[in-house]
Parts: C-alpha cells; structure tokens; sequence
C-alpha cells in the first residue's frame, strides 16, 4: 500500500474493486448495416444508471487480451444488459462484438462506469439529448428509463437531436418513432449530414448548427440538462454552439468518441 | 480467465507489449475527452497561480509564464479509456521550474489539486511532479495546444493516466492530505498508475 493509499479520506476506504463479469450472448440484432445490439445475459450485475457504460474484454485463445468502453443502451429497470456497439473498420473489438459474436458466445465485461454523463428520472430536467451516429446509445438508455418511469417519467419534458450519416444509418429508428408518437413522448428531430434527404423527409439534411439546437432544443432559461454524445467534431461544435445560445457550460455534459482507429 | 470463441486480435509486436500498459492498445490520432464544453480563455486574461491552501505563492501572466524556462519532453501517454501514443513531444514549464520561480526550495505540501477552466480538478502527489516529471504543457508536436485538447495549457503527468493531465489548467494548489478531484471523485483511481492497472476505484 502507497502512501497515496494510506491517507485516502475515510468514505473511499471501503471502496472495492469493481469486479469483471461474465456475459453471454443471448442475442445479436442488427440494428443498421454498421451497428448491432448485444442482448448478454450478466448473472451478477448489480446495476446501472442511464447513460453509464462498461469495459468489455475479450481474450484470444494464446491468452491476448483486449478491452475497449461501450455504452448501455438497456435502461436500468429492464434486464438483460444491452449494449449496442458500431463496427469500425480498423477496430480490433468492434468487429467481434457487431458483427461475429453469436448466442452463447462469453466474455468479460466490468461495470458499471461513469457517474458523470448520467441521468435518472429524479435528477428532473427539462432534458435535451444531442446525439451523432452511435453516440445516441447512452441517450437512448436515458429515453428507455424515462419511457419506463411511468408519470414521473412524463412529467420530465424531453427534446431528442440525433445526427446520423443517412436514414439507413439511423440506430433506433422505429423506437424512437414510437417513443415519440405517445402522449408525453420526447420530441425527436433528426438530421442526415451524407446523404440528400429522401422524398418525405421530416428532418434537418445538414450538420448540426445554432438555428437547428435553437429550434429542436429548449431554451436556455429552462435550464434544461443537456448531454451530448457523439464524434469529437460533432460533440464540440454542438456543445460550443450550445453555450453560445446561452446554455450554463456547467449544464452541458459530453461525451466525445473517436474516430481512435481502434475499437 | 475466459476465452471468447472466434476473437484473434491485432497481430503484438514485443516493443509495444514492452512500452504498452496492459490493457492498453495503440493509437496514431489523438481522441479527445472531456466532460464538458471546450473553454476558451483568452491570452491576456489567461493566468497561472500557484496557491499553498489558500494563500498565492506565485501567479504568472502569459507573457510572464512564457518566460519562464522551458523544457521539452518526448513521452509516452496512456488514457484510462485504453488508447495510448508513443513518443508524443510536449513543451512547457516543469513543476521544479515553477517552484523555483515563484521561490520556493521545496514544496510547501505533499499533495496537489490541478484547477481547471470549467472547473475540472484532479489531484496528484507532489513526488509525482517534481524531478522533471511533471509539466504544464502549452505545446504539443511543435505548435500550440488545440482548445480541445487543453489551450492555452495544461498539467502534463505522462506517467499516470492521461485524465490526470488536467486540460485548461489555471492554478495549483498544494494540500496537506490528498483529496479526489473530479474523476477521483466518481469512482475512479485516486492515483491512476497504467502500469498496475489503476483504472478504477479499489483497482
């Protein structure tokens, strides 16, 4: 023990190693043609709240291990533990999880991680979510807790901006559809930034800027709590507009993914 | 341990299995991660202070920091979300080189909490930033820090996690006993060494 250790103040004294869990596959959905949703049986899980995420690693049969952080998309109220994970091209990981991983497949997961870009239905709101390509994944966690709160869950106004590359890259689609559609849903913008809008096509056709968080958020003397999550270029343009508007900087979390050629 | 059917992994060269933390995996680019909005402090309010509790010991301008001595380093970084880079080269003001100039022969505590723009904090053993080891970078590969990556500047620990590399770093304050900054705060490490693997809270 280091002397870092010793003088830890008394309520981190009894802090205990957050264990590795076993998962096993229960189901791969394909979700787009880039993404899928593991459905894992996790026999010891102890829990989550919306919006954190776990480290996955999987070891190769010479013993080579390899982790990599994907978010929950299952809301805490609902079991099993869903994580969706976008392939990457170059990814060591992502490519196992999205695209080869099969019922009964196991690995190791540990979890639940991050405090911070997390939300439950008793810290209020209003709540604006701002997502780019899988960085819905923790926001859609958010939206499947509020949807599974009941009254409490409506009484929280909600506002929904995800960013994808073109319709078919929409993750979620039809839920979100449906989560929108009912009495006291969120309200869902969506806006495609690679391809021409198809003929119908209710949303935005461009990246995210001022006049589209203005218009699809809240305003900023509602104070709302707002969590962006996506690519970097997305997440700070969105959060640097945000606070333009007139958002608290200290009301805006974010979480910033890739591209890291590696996952 | 179990092994999961069907996965190979990258190819591992020993070089890397020898400068790679375990767990870790390379990188060419540079992710970035914060918890919140880039802040942007202009150069002519921007200021460095040096605090012993809640008295000032030293407190520099831009142009005054600039003008204290500067060292380059060639380091390795590891972050706790599992990337890390080789060989990435800072420049800035070493720990010793600021006690130094704002007078001091050694530090006045053991411990020391980083304070950001944004307010973001991390706290770190002095021990850990003194004998060159500890840096508050304003350039990175040549040129000056991007925003999101912590300009005008920020702590450089390369040895721990990289979240203890505090972006947008605006005053240091010595502490008597360790405290949790921001991330320590939220269940992970107090320390954060990549080499033991002190990822999480109780690791």
């Amino acid at each position: 023990m280091t002397a870092t250790e010793a003088s830890l103040p008394s309520a981190r004294a009894g802090a205990r190693r957050l264990p590795w869990w076993q998962a096993e596959v229960v189901e791969r959905v394909a979700e787009t043609p880039r993404t899928a949703t593991l459905v894992l049986h996790v026999p010891d899980w102890p829990g989550h709240r919306a919006g954190q995420h776990v480290d996955v690693r999987l070891t190769a049969d010479d013993g080579y291990q390899a982790q990599r952080s994907y978010s929950i998309a299952s809301p805490p109220e609902a079991l099993p533990l869903a994580l969706t994970v976008e392939r990457l091209e170059d990814g060591e990981v992502s490519p196992w999880l999205a695209g080869e991983a099969r019922p009964g497949d196991r690995f190791e997961l540990r979890g639940p991680i991050g405090g911070y870009f997390a939300w439950s239905v008793a810290d209020g709101g209003p709540l604006l979510l701002v997502g780019g390509g899988s960085g819905v994944v923790p926001l859609m966690a958010m939206l499947r807790h509020r949807a599974a709160s009941g009254e409490a869950g409506r009484a929280v106004p909600a506002r929904v901006l995800l960013s994808s590359r073109s319709v078919a890259d929409i993750i979620y689609r039809e839920e979100l559809e449906r989560l929108g559609s009912v009495l006291g849903g969120p309200g869902i913008v969506h806006t495609i930034t690679r391809e021409r809008p198809p003929p119908g096509w209710h949303g935005y056709a461009r990246r995210i800027d001022a006049p589209m968080l203005a218009d699809a958020g809240f305003s900023p003397a509602a104070a709302p709590r707002v969590f962006v999550c996506g690519p970097t270029p997305m997440v700070e343009a969105a959060a640097e507009v945000l606070v333009r508007l007139g958002h608290a900087p200290g009301r805006v979390k974010t979480e910033r993914f890739g591209p890291t050629g590696g996952g | 341990m179990i092994t999961t059917r069907g996965f190979t992994g990258r190819p591992r060269a020993r070089e890397d299995r020898e400068r790679v933390p375990p767990g870790q995996y390379l990188i060419e680019d540079f992710p970035v991660l914060s918890a919140g909005p880039t802040p942007r402090t202009s150069l002519d309010r921007w200021t460095l202070a040096l605090q012993d509790g809640g008295s000032l010991l030293g407190k520099w301008t831009w142009e005054e920091f600039q003008a204290l001595p500067q060292t380059e380093v060639t380091v390795d970084i590891h972050c706790v979300t599992k990337w890390s880079k080789l060989g990435t080269v800072w420049e800035g003001v070493t720990i010793d080189d600021l006690l130094e100039a704002a007078g001091l022969d050694e530090p006045p505590a053991p411990y020391l909490m980083a304070h950001c723009d944004g307010g973001y904090t991390t706290n770190v053993p002095v021990e850990d930033l003194l004998g060159g080891k500890g840096l508050v970078a304003t350039r990175f590969d040549g040129e000056p820090l991007a925003p999101e990556h912590g300009a005008p500047a920020r702590l450089l620990v390369p040895h721990l996690y990289f979240w203890k590399s505090a972006k947008w770093v605006r005053r240091l304050r010595f502490m008597e006993q360790d405290e949790p900054g921001f991330w320590e705060s939220l269940g992970y490490h107090i320390y954060g060494d990549p080499w033991r693997e002190q990822r999480y809270d109780g690791d």
